[in-house]
């Protein structure tokens, strides 16, 4: 495959399931971009995320499997008990490396591998959460010329993530939106990109 | 050129020189998991680029055996997921244990936390006599905390609910001592137990193994070298035995994965077929 688009990335924690569903239940089945995010969760028990995303998209969902290559269209998602990085051929490493913000998996490894391995072709999600992991990542994603959309913190069942993300990033490359209006900028972004 | 092409030349200069100076290839390494270890190298010693330590790299004395330590960063505990060493006790030891002697080789051992957790399974087997452990890593200084046998207290609490998931028998204080902030494995543990330096990339086969445990090793790796490193275990196991990878690991970059049939599939416990192996 020879996909060379963009690559879009999401982190959330508290209140991230609601936010991931209002984000990308409204996405069409034919959007452009291959899509990987965190959400984080704990080590032990059952994971439910895939499935209960899963169940309001039109994309497909799943967990990321190790050397996975990413396919557009498609959404996945990090599996508990290891971070999740992105080699530059788009295909996934898993990683047990220490925990980030007291989280395994978390959202700073992905996207600063992203930025390391893509540049300028990642547009990153920054949604709901209470803990300022993803901030790093984002500014090292800014860094390389991507792209990151924060949900406006005061739309936030928790706040702290995305405020955190807003005070390391500036424009232009920082893109602040209402949770609801997500949804239609990446619709638009995507057909853009595709036409 | 683009930074992040620019970085990309660094780490092919960096790793060309610890290649040719050292003998160490880490070029079929995951460059993702590899750029945050580097990174981690450079915050350690305080440089600003890569290319900064190529002077040390060349000449300085210890200086390899930090490196080495800065890109294996050993992240263990006992009886992670217990689960696994629950389905090793129930289902592949008692099938080793009819062995007279029992080689096991763990690689990637860290600070010897899961070498440390089969020992105690199979002490709690009746069969720790019988049986070897011969625990490898690329790191050494990660090897000696692993022989010393000496874990910090805070620890413990986690790894008593591992132990216990993973059907253990007694307590885990049973096996180990404390003195202040740390615990020491017990003596009969550690003479079943040989630490030693090995490098899956470049050495061979390590020893005739029973059961190979080769844990969240691969997932650092390019598919490539996990075919390598698979078809070397696959050599080092006896006909009949056994194989345990991490729970996300597979054999898929294998070419002769059909040899191997999954015990447990979810648990990644796999074992070599002793005849009628697929060509």
């Amino acid at each position: 495959m020879n996909y060379r688009g963009q690559v879009l990335l999401f982190g959330c924690s508290t209140g991230g399931l609601r936010a991931l569903q209002r984000v990308f239940a409204p996405l069409p089945a034919n959007f452009p971009w291959p899509i990987a995010g965190v959400c984080h969760v704990r080590e032990k028990g059952e994971w439910l995320l895939p499935e209960l995303l899963g169940r309001c998209c039109h994309l497909p969902v799943k967990g990321a499997l190790e050397k996975e290559q990413m396919q557009p269209g498609h959404l996945y998602v990090a599996p508990p008990g290891y971070h999740l990085l992105l080699e530059r051929d788009l295909s996934f490493s898993l990683s047990v490396d220490e925990k980030v913000h007291g989280s395994r998996p978390a959202i700073d490894p992905l996207f600063e591998s992203a930025a390391a391995s893509l540049g300028e072709r990642v547009v990153a999600v920054i949604l709901s959460g209470a803990n300022g992991d993803g901030a790093q990542g984002a500014r090292r994603i800014a860094e390389r010329g991507g792209i990151c959309i924060v949900q406006d913190p005061a739309t936030a069942e928790a706040a702290e993530m995305p405020s955190a993300a807003l005070s390391v990033l500036a424009e232009p490359q920082r893109v602040v939106l209402p949770l609801e209006e997500i949804a239609p900028y990446l619709c638009s972004r995507g057909a853009e990109a595709d036409g | 050129m683009k930074e992040i092409e620019i970085e990309e030349v660094e780490i092919t200069l960096f790793l060309e020189a610890l290649r040719l100076r050292h003998g160490y290839d880490f070029r079929h390494y995951s460059r993702a998991s590899l750029r945050r270890r580097l990174l981690g190298l450079q915050r350690l010693f305080g440089v600003e680029h890569l290319l900064d330590l190529l002077p040390g790299l060349m000449r300085e004395e210890g200086m390899l055996a930090r490196i080495l330590a800065a890109l294996s960063v050993p992240v263990t505990e006992m009886f992670r997921d217990p689960e696994v060493f629950l389905a090793l006790r129930q289902q592949v030891v008692p099938i080793l244990r009819s062995f007279p002697r029992i080689n096991i080789w763990q690689i990637g051992s860290a600070t010897g936390e899961e070498a440390y957790s089969l020992a105690i399974v199979m002490a709690e087997e009746g069969c720790l006599s019988q049986c070897q452990i011969y625990a490898t890593d690329i790191n050494d200084a990660a090897l000696a905390t692993a022989e010393a046998g000496i874990f910090p207290v805070r620890k413990m609490a986690a790894y008593s609910e591992n132990y216990r998931l993973a059907g253990g028998k007694g307590r885990l204080s049973d096996y180990c001592h404390a003195h202040l902030d740390v615990v020491e494995m017990n003596e009969p543990l550690r003479r079943a137990m040989v630490f030693a330096h090995h490098n899956l990339e470049a050495d061979g086969v390590f020893c005739e193994a029973h059961l190979v445990m080769c844990r969240n090793v691969l997932i650092y790796f390019d598919r490539y070298l996990q075919g390598r490193c698979l078809a070397l275990i696959r050599e080092s196991l006896v006909r009949g035995g056994y194989l345990c990878l991490g729970l996300q690991e597979t054999m898929d970059a294998y070419e002769k994965k059909e040899d191997f049939y999954p015990l447990e599939r979810m648990l990644r416990i796999y074992r070599l077929r002793s005849e009628g192996v697929v060509r």
